[in-house]
């Protein structure tokens, strides 16, 4: 331990190449945080189990009825209750930004020789570990309550794979909102008005053909609907490519547009 | 004779209409410590700021090490340690976790960031408390950590903004230590404070920055013997008794008025005695003050001095600056 003592070295040159390297270690410390956070895992965990027992249980016996025959709610319910469960979710990539934004750490690690992309990839991808997990756990508490796979092991892959993909392109949007607003609070202020209709006005809840007729056109089309309708076309069956299709076009869309937005925005934060 | 460690040269940032920074130049050299010293919203934060590569320069240019802030951002980062106002670590991770990511992100081994850890753990005073969330530390250890966080990839330029605000006594004389053992060792500091006493305790050189410009430079000495060492101050009881003491004092030092308050500004040297002084003189004429006081000169006190008005009057206008 020699080199201890010499405090003022030489100048250090450094190189380029170290994007993936600091975008994993941004995440791990993202998914510490997650861990020793009980209110954040509080909020990952316990609520989408409520909101699938609420779901089911309350607001199935009314909805059932307007449901194509043969169709049981919970099955049309579990897609739309996952998809809603993450978007909500993608919000605290906003949240966390946010906070670090208003505690000074982003200062910190722009001062640092590091990627300029790691500290919001590191986040974007700790919140897909994350709603993986929820994922996982709300697909157990569905089995419990009765929702069964009308197609095979495939399909309900290729749901979880779509809808954990939506979630990753929702958190580029929220990561442009956290580096927009002053701290935690307000970036959650500002992203519910814009989730509220994206989630409620679409077919996660109830089927498009029960609303009037001017909502249609947007709840028909809006991303949320389509990853919904793509989830359950591939868990109850039917055709699938063209849900599939337009749900991948809407990931793609919103990652390149939002992401160089956001990298942008987190170079400029002050 | 090598370049300057840190080199302002006609340094400006505008935050829309407001120019915070209006042509800032000052320059540090190797192994030295700048204070610069001024009131909240004078430009002092949006300095380090464009130094430190986290604002982007409107006009002039930033050196460090001889490398430019603009053209060369990611080589001046490797080189530079900033520890801030804030206590910028993360709360959900211990003392230890939180230098590994620094070790981490400057691309250190785990080895060396490991060995570097514990170094610093115990230098500052963090061992005991090395494993524990940072959330359970107290605001001077929290300002400790981030020191040592900055300190981590031994950076040869260390920007330290208003370190100790905010700390208390204490926590503030250990924070100095800490600071004048890296010094000794070679490493070259800009401080930014609002303490006349902590520019005077640390650094060789004070820049006074005022409303974005740079009013006046020189050592701790120097600004005092300009500035007055010593501060009399005199609270009068009624009216005709202050102004005929403002005259009265004026063999004393430069005397002016707030009030029913005299403040008497004394030169370097003398000390206690102007108070003998202002004693003598006053009874001389039976003037009686309700209250006489004898200390050191505040930050106020010389911007009293320099621009005839007080840090407080001076406008909030460095939007986005000292906060």
């Amino acid at each position: 331990m020699t080199t201890i003592t010499a405090d003022a070295p030489a100048v250090v040159r450094v190189n380029r190449g170290h994007a993936v390297g600091d975008a994993l270690t941004m995440a791990w410390r993202n998914l510490l945080n997650l861990v020793r956070n009980p209110q954040l895992l509080v909020f990952a965990t316990i609520q989408p189990v409520i909101f699938v027992l609420m779901f089911r249980y309350v607001f199935g016996g009314a909805i059932q009825g307007s449901l194509p025959p043969g169709q049981t709610y919970v099955n049309f319910l579990m897609p739309g209750i996952f998809v809603q469960t993450i978007v909500f979710g993608s919000l605290t990539t906003g949240v966390g930004l946010a906070d670090d934004l208003s505690k000074g750490l982003i200062d910190r690690f722009r001062s640092l020789p590091m990627a300029r992309s790691a500290v919001l990839v590191g986040r974007t991808l700790a919140d897909l570990v994350r709603n993986f997990f929820v994922v996982i756990l709300m697909c157990v508490v569905g089995f419990i309550v009765g929702w069964t796979i009308g197609t095979n092991v495939w399909g309900l892959i290729g749901a979880v794979g779509i809808i954990l993909a939506f979630s990753y392109s929702l958190s580029w949007v929220f990561a442009i909102v956290g580096l927009m607003v002053k701290d935690a609070e307000t970036a959650q202020a500002v992203s519910f008005p814009i989730l509220a209709p994206l989630v409620f006005a679409s077919s996660a809840f109830v089927p498009v053909a029960t609303m009037p007729s001017w909502l249609q056109g947007w709840a028909e089309n809006q991303p949320v609907s389509i990853v919904v309708d793509a989830a359950r076309a591939l868990t109850i069956g039917g055709p699938t490519s063209e849900y599939v299709i337009k749900a991948l076009l809407w990931i793609v869309g919103i990652v390149a547009v939002c992401a160089p937005i956001a990298v942008n925005r987190y170079r400029r934060a002050v | 004779m090598t370049a300057p460690a840190i080199e302002a040269d006609g340094l400006v940032k505008h935050f829309g209409d407001v120019e915070a920074v209006k042509g800032v130049s000052f320059e540090v050299p190797e192994g030295r410590v700048l204070g610069v010293l001024g009131p909240n919203g004078a430009g002092k934060t949006t300095s380090v700021r464009m130094l430190t590569t986290l604002l982007r320069p409107d006009g002039g240019t930033a050196r460090v090490l001889g490398m430019d802030v603009r053209k060369d951002p990611q080589q001046v980062r490797a080189n530079i340690g900033l520890a801030g106002q804030y206590a910028a670590v993360d709360e959900n991770l211990t003392g230890r976790e939180n230098l590994a990511l620094v070790g981490k992100l400057t691309h250190m081994s785990s080895a060396e960031y490991g060995a570097r850890a514990d170094e610093l753990l115990e230098q500052f005073a963090l061992s005991d408390a090395a494993d524990r969330v940072a959330r359970t530390y107290s605001g001077g250890m929290r300002r400790r950590l981030d020191l040592a966080a900055a300190l981590v990839h031994r950076p040869p330029v260390l920007f330290l903004d208003e370190p100790t605000t905010g700390l208390d006594p204490q926590g503030r004389n250990e924070l100095w230590g800490v600071i004048e053992a890296l010094v000794s060792r070679g490493t070259t500091v800009l401080l930014t404070t609002q303490y006349l006493e902590e520019a005077d305790v640390l650094a060789d050189n004070i820049v006074v920055i005022d409303h974005g410009s740079v009013i006046a430079e020189g050592t701790a000495t120097e600004l005092k013997e300009r500035l007055g060492a010593t501060v009399v101050e005199i609270t009068m009881r009624d009216d005709d008794s202050t102004a005929r003491a403002v005259e009265l004092l004026a063999p004393v030092g430069k005397a002016s008025r707030d009030g029913k308050l005299v403040r008497v500004n004394v030169p370097g040297g003398a000390g206690a005695r102007s108070m003998l002084d202002a004693v003598r003189l006053l009874d001389g004429e039976h003037l009686d003050p309700a209250a006489m006081v004898l200390r050191e000169p505040t930050l106020d006190d010389v911007f009293l001095q320099l621009t005839g008005h007080s840090t407080t009057d001076g406008d909030e206008s460095d939007q986005g600056g000292d906060q």
